[in-house]
Order: structure tokens, then C-alpha cells, then sequence
């Protein structure tokens, strides 16, 4: 079973420059694992100190935001795509929405 | 995580920076957003962005939309270079929501324009870590 897990540039520091990168798992949480266990310290960037998805970044399985999927328990079978992007927000006030 | 090193002067075509004031005009007094994209450091192209909070006060990229923009941009070599946003009651100045967003969201510069008076306020900053520094817009 082999995922493809597009990384955005700003991450790519963890995959030595790589686009995209191989992982596996049966659900988001466990390729997060796997992909941190290739690509050391990945895992930091994407959840937070309390294991949820960080606010900071958006996770699509299949070109969906995994937001309005199952977030971290979202299923994933051989051959699907994820896509790991940094969220984008800010504003004159506190940002409400993001990470939501 | 900061962004590389970047001079401390901005070269944008006229035309995008431009077409930036007419998005924030004519969004206000909601916030607008957008990206321009770059090759090498010279910008190529400018896409408008749909702010999912629909806010005076904030923006966010709508999460679809991002996806696809950044694969073309990915798909053509090109780099996400400049954020665009407006502020539409306060001055063109990073706030503490964008210079907390600044360090993960991977862009080397942030235009802000402020549409709180008649005539429009555009200013470009990089922002790291905490440390705000202004730069100068030179138009091409």
C-alpha cells in the first residue's frame, strides 16, 4: 500500500527537497506517523502538541480538505493522494475561520 | 518558519499592484486576499483569492481554491512570493494576526492595503519572526 503525499515548498526541508513523497496508513493519523518516521520531525508542523491537525495547515485526501472528511481518522486506501498546503490568513483582527 | 532572505526592495509589474487596489476597493469594507506567484524572483502572475471569512476583519484563503492555484503555480515552476490583503479600518501595517500567520504560510512578502480613507495606503513588508521591516514597492 503506497500513498503519494504532496508537500508544499515550505515543508520540502523535511523531505530534502522532494515534491512528493511515499507513505502509508490506513487512515491520515497513521500515514502522518509513517511519513514522520522517513521524514523526521514533519509530524511537528502538521499536528499540534495535542495530536490534533495544526490550524496552520490544510490536508487534502483526493483533492478533499480533510476538514470536511474525517479530519485525522479520514480512511485512505492504496492509490489515493494526499496534499499537505499551508493555510493562509491574517487580517486586521483576529482570524476566526482557519483551522476551524 | 521564516521565509529566505529576501532584499529589501519589491519589483511588481504596475498592472498587478493596481489590480490589487481595485480588489480591495472593491471588496471593502471587507478584507481582500490574493497571491502573486513568481519565477526566479520576478513576478509572473497575480490570482485573486476568495476570502472564506467574508470579513471586515480577517481573510482566509478559501481551502479549494488554494489547492488548485498552488498546483498550477507548483505545475509551472512558479513560487508563492507575494500575500495580499487588505485592511479596511485600520492602516496598511501587519497586525498581530498576520505576523502569526507570516511564519507558516510561506510567502517572503506581505502587501497590505488599507482602504480606510479616500485615497488607498499600499505598503509591502517582510515579516520574520516578529521582526516587521518595511520595504519599498518599485514598479516596473
Amino acid at each position: 500500500m503506497s500513498i503519494e503525499v504532496r508537500i508544499p515548498t515550505i515543508l520540502r526541508t523535511f523531505t530534502g527537497g522532494e515534491k512528493a513523497v511515499e507513505a502509508k496508513g490506513d487512515t491520515l493519523a497513521g500515514l502522518i506517523d509513517d511519513l514522520d518516521s522517513r521524514h523526521a520531525g514533519i509530524k511537528g508542523r502538521l499536528l499540534t502538541d495535542e495530536g490534533k491537525l495544526h490550524r496552520f495547515v490544510n490536508v487534502y485526501v483526493n483533492d478533499e480538505d480533510v476538514r470536511f472528511l474525517g479530519s485525522l481518522e479520514t480512511p485512505l486506501k492504496d492509490g489515493d493522494s494526499v496534499t499537505v498546503l499551508p493555510a493562509v490568513a491574517g487580517g486586521a483582527g483576529e482570524s476566526m475561520l482557519a483551522g476551524g | 518558519m521564516s521565509v529566505a532572505a529576501t532584499p529589501d526592495v519589491l519589483s511588481l509589474p504596475r498592472e498587478m499592484v493596481e489590480q490589487a487596489l481595485v480588489h480591495a476597493r472593491r471588496d471593502h469594507p471587507d478584507e481582500c486576499c490574493g497571491v502573486i506567484s513568481a519565477r526566479d524572483g520576478v513576478a509572473t502572475r497575480l490570482v485573486e483569492m476568495d476570502n472564506a471569512e467574508r470579513s471586515p476583519t480577517g481573510f482566509t484563503f478559501d481551502s479549494a481554491q488554494w489547492l488548485q492555484v498552488y498546483r498550477e503555480l507548483d505545475d509551472a515552476d512558479e513560487e508563492p512570493f507575494v500575500v495580499y490583503h487588505s485592511h479596511t479600518a485600520t492602516e496598511a501595517y501587519p497586525s498581530r494576526t498576520d505576523i502569526r500567520w507570516s511564519e507558516t504560510a510561506g510567502f517572503p512578502y506581505w502587501l497590505i492595503v488599507s482602504t480606510r480613507a479616500e485615497q488607498d495606503e499600499v505598503r509591502a513588508f517582510t515579516i520574520d519572526g516578529a521582526i516587521v521591516t518595511e520595504v519599498a514597492v518599485h514598479l516596473t
